[in-house]
């Protein structure tokens, strides 16, 4: 299903801008829209920062998805940092630990067409988000 | 290594002509065509000055130690060397063939002097190939420090290049934003932005986002904070230069931009500053134009 991937690291600001940049590049070849290039770049912007505010750092899995003749861009975002006690409220709009609008996560969930976020104590935090063309 | 006799120092020092001869003379032939490069008076500077100070170094050290003090000199005449070089377009793999390509020469005169004893003739080989691969792997990283040196220049430069407030009118600020928002470039932004306002005593401000890729909740909050001081100050901010995708993002997104006046462009922007301002602009005829030359 995956045609191309690639895994890039989150380790400071910097790596922000350069996964942004790579997920722009990976949208535009997918034939994205204009909007849902904007969508998925705002939402990768929001995930990065939290892997790597929150989570210490981690990495990106960038790939372009081809199935029954539609496609898309897939993203799964790790950490081994310190996970998320409660999910539903992290999920929450305006619910933040570190100072932010709190509508990162809340709001890349509404920027993707499928959002899947898993986190464990202790252990580290998932989200992976699609957008189809 | 005491009781070993040393053959490299005693090598370089006495081939010392030779040595110098067939190496400038080969790097010389490697000049790539059509390159400036350097002239060929430095080059052959630059390739005695090396000699000499591997001599030394080898000399006091037989290791291949070159984190020690002995190899400091050497480390730094390639340093130097390396700058020049870069500096007339020489590539890091140029810099380091420069060094690599001591190696032939060097190993046919041990071949030439010490051939008939294989042993020695290994262990001298091998040193000689040691001592050469670091210091070639050492140009690298000089190379590499360079280019890092150039990039955290540049960066600098951008901060200050990205962050122009300008004048459109008495009253009347603009500050056209381009590029990534992150923390530090837009804490740079908005006290300009704030000084400005200060400065000039106007009463409205226009951020303009038509260059800024992507607002996250992050440029949001920096903006809004922005609005929020300048307000503080008693000037009133507009934000213009939202185009239709980013504004259905931050709508996904859920951001309230609250009670702060948006535009689509600043041409929109400027038209409510004026009217702020009780200012309009009215086209003349030729007429008009001939009666107030008058």
């Amino acid at each position: 299903m995956a045609i191309r991937s690639e895994s890039l690291p989150i380790l400071s600001s910097e790596d922000v801008v350069t996964v942004r940049r790579r997920v722009r590049a990976m949208a535009i070849e997918q034939g994205l829209k204009l909007i849902d290039q904007t969508k998925i770049i705002t939402a990768t912007s929001e995930l990065a920062r939290n892997t790597f505010v929150f989570g210490g750092g981690g990495t990106v899995l960038l790939e372009a998805l081809e199935s029954g003749g539609r496609y898309g861009v897939r993203l799964t975002f790790e950490d081994r940092g310190p996970g998320i006690a409660d999910l539903t409220l992290a999920m929450k709009d305006g619910y933040t630990t570190g100072g932010g609008l709190g509508l990162g996560l809340s709001g890349a969930k509404r920027l993707s067409n499928e959002f899947e976020i898993d986190s464990r104590l202790g252990e580290g935090t998932r989200v992976t988000i699609t957008r189809w063309r | 290594m005491a009781d070993q006799e040393r053959i490299l120092p005693e090598l370089l020092s006495k081939h010392q002509t030779q040595i110098l001869e067939s190496w400038s003379a080969e790097q010389l032939r490697n000049r790539r065509p059509g390159k400036a490069g350097i002239s060929e008076e430095d080059l052959r500077g630059q390739c005695r000055d090396f000699l000499n100070a591997l001599q030394e170094a080898s000399q006091d050290d037989p290791s291949d130690d070159l984190q020690s003090p002995i190899w400091e000199r050497a480390r730094d005449i390639l340093t130097d060397i390396s700058r020049e070089q870069s500096k007339h377009g020489a590539s890091p793999s140029d810099i380091a063939t420069f060094v690599f390509s001591l190696k032939q020469i060097l190993f046919q005169l041990l071949q030439t002097e010490i051939g008939k004893r294989p042993e020695v003739f290994a262990r001298e080989i091998w040193t000689t190939t040691l001592i050469l691969d670091r210091l070639g792997l050492f140009t690298t990283q000089v190379a590499l420090k360079i280019r890092e040196e150039v990039i955290a220049r540049q960066q600098s430069e951008m901060l200050e290049l990205s962050t122009p407030v300008v004048k459109l009118w008495d009253g009347v600020l603009a500050l056209p934003l381009i590029g990534t928002l992150d923390s530090e470039r837009t804490q740079v932004v908005m006290e300009s932005l704030l000084e400005e306002i200060v400065r000039t005593g106007a009463g409205i401000a226009i951020i303009d986002i038509t260059g800024v890729p992507t607002v996250d909740t992050l440029v949001a909050q920096h903006l809004l904070k922005t609005v929020a001081a300048a307000r503080l100050m008693g000037a009133e901010c507009i934000i213009s230069g939202i185009r239709p995708q980013i504004a259905a993002t931050i709508v996904h997104l859920g951001v309230d931009l609250g009670d702060v006046s948006t535009k689509a462009t600043l041409a929109d922007a400027f038209a409510i500053a004026l009217r702020r301002n009780n200012l309009v602009v009215t086209r003349t005829t030729p007429a008009a134009r001939r009666q107030s030359a008058e």
